[in-house]
């Protein structure tokens, strides 16, 4: 039974410390004089599906690719706060962000497979990461590409250019890689925006699927995709977060009128 | 800005507010008929009941339009859906209404007895509990909601003093067993409206609220 279901329509405050991935404290981002981020605290619970949802530019793509410092690479971008994993600061000297990155693996809106087989894009992570074996790497490849619902499409051409398949079928490879890593959180920026209906939904069974494993959480602009497989929503407006409630509750009855607003559309 | 849709939902309204006015003057002429025994009025009420399930249809068809076009949220599902509750009741209140009338319409052996003291009493009750229930859905007032649910009770005592007259008369009038029996159909009728105008007044206070029945949906 998930914590959810156990505790009812709780808040997301109410987990417990053990039950917490993610530890956001007071958190301040900046790109350069631009304030994106303002005072987030948030705690993202482990083995649930927790979306970011808000219109453009309200920073909630920033947070995502904060939490595997994504945001290092660019240029004038500045985090004051905390950011926790499991207990450890993120953002602390001794983080090595290749770890972390491992620990933390992502999905972007536009499928991006590498420009190499089937097979070679799920082994290229564990490869970076050391592993030589071809015994153990075809045991990873099947195991990521059945993780991500997408071994019985391609068992038999795993020789074929990744570039060759059909474009839900590559984000699920992307997902399938980002297993590969064996993370405990994989983030996903609007997944399924650049898919059509039939392979969104079989992302959305398998982000469903997925949470049994891993942590997810997802930036996404469709409402429904939000209310059909998130347990926790956040809206952010203009870098602030603005709620965060169990789904349900947050699309049923928002507390914030701004909330309210957006989600039934009349935002602006 | 959903224009289109804040437009669809204004039709909505007007609507239900249309239902609810089809709803209330049926009622009241059923009480009228009953004090007057009009049978032409009567008859021409059982024969209106017709337009008010026609309304709830079109009501219905345009809820599930808005549920399948738009996909609501928050407290536009929440109007939606309460609608959609809110007509199933709206309609049994004018088949009752109209049950009411086709009683008054019957052929009767023999004279027509006085009504029972509490009786037309029930009736004025319960056409007050459906105005405050259509005006709480106008106004989206759930304090006149409230006071619906609370009023159930006038009814429910009115209808335990109705059923003792009855009661009473039979035994004195027996004879008359059959247009006693019809009459105490009329008071349950009437008793019935009164719990439908409670069901509204809760989906009106689940649709400002979220909460139904102390508990939120």
């Amino acid at each position: 039974m998930s914590i959810l279901e156990q505790k009812g329509h709780v808040t997301a405050e109410t987990f417990h410390t053990e039950d917490i991935k993610f530890d956001i404290q007071n958190m301040d981002l900046y790109y350069t004089a631009f304030h994106a981020l303002k005072n987030i605290n948030m705690e993202i619970p482990r083995g649930h599906v927790t979306a970011l949802i808000g219109p453009s530019g309200c920073g909630k793509s920033t947070l995502l690719k904060s939490l595997n410092r994504m945001n290092d690479l660019i240029p004038g971008c500045r985090i004051t706060g905390s950011i926790r994993l499991e207990g450890q600061d993120i953002y602390a000297s001794s983080t090595d962000v290749n770890l972390l990155r491992k620990r933390v693996g992502m999905v972007f809106q536009k499928p991006n497979p590498f420009p190499m087989s089937i097979y070679d894009n799920i082994a290229y992570g564990p490869r970076t990461h050391g592993v030589r074996s071809r015994a153990k790497l075809d045991e990873i490849v099947e195991k990521s590409l059945r993780g991500a619902a997408l071994f019985d499409e391609v068992k038999d051409d795993l020789k074929k250019s990744a570039m060759a398949i059909s474009g839900g079928q590559q984000q699920r490879l992307c997902i399938a890689r980002c297993l590969a890593i064996d993370p405990d959180v994989i983030l996903m920026d609007e997944p399924t925006s650049a898919l059509d209906p039939i392979s969104t939904s079989r992302i959305e069974d398998l982000v469903l699927e997925m949470k049994k494993d891993y942590t997810i959480i997802i930036v996404t602009h469709n409402m429904q995709q939000a209310a059909r497989i998130s347990d926790i929503t956040a809206f952010f407006l203009l870098g602030e977060m603005i709620e965060m409630s169990p789904t349900e509750r947050l699309f049923s009855t928002p507390q914030d009128k701004r909330t309210e607003n957006y989600i039934t559309g009349r935002f602006g | 800005m959903r224009t289109r849709f804040d437009e669809q939902l204004n039709v909505l309204n007007r609507e239900m507010i249309q239902m609810g006015s089809m709803i209330e003057q049926a009622i009241e002429q059923v009480c009228e008929v009953l004090k007057t025994h009009d049978l032409e009025a009567a008859r021409l009420l059982v024969a209106r009941d017709n337009e008010i399930d026609r309304k709830e249809r079109d009501i219905e068809a345009l809820c599930l339009r808005l549920i399948l076009m738009q996909q609501p949220v928050a407290r536009d599902l929440r109007l939606i859906s309460s609608a959609l509750k809110m007509i199933t009741d709206m309609e049994r209140i004018g088949d009752q209404a109209s049950d009411i009338a086709e009683i008054i319409t019957m052929p009767v052996d023999g004279e027509v007895l006085e009504k029972p003291e509490h009786l037309q009493a029930m009736g004025e009750e319960a056409t007050r509990m459906v105005h405050k229930a259509v005006d709480a859905y106008v106004a989206r007032d759930v304090e006149l909601a409230r006071e619906v649910m609370n009023d159930d009770d006038i009814v429910d005592d009115l209808f335990v003093r109705t059923k003792v007259e009855l009661f009473d008369l039979m035994k004195k009038r027996g004879e008359h067993g059959m247009q006693l029996l019809d009459t105490l159909m009329i008071a349950k009728y009437f008793e019935r409206i009164a719990d439908h105008a409670v069901n509204i007044a809760e989906w009106v206070e689940y649709a400002v609220t979220a909460r139904y029945k102390g508990e939120t949906l």
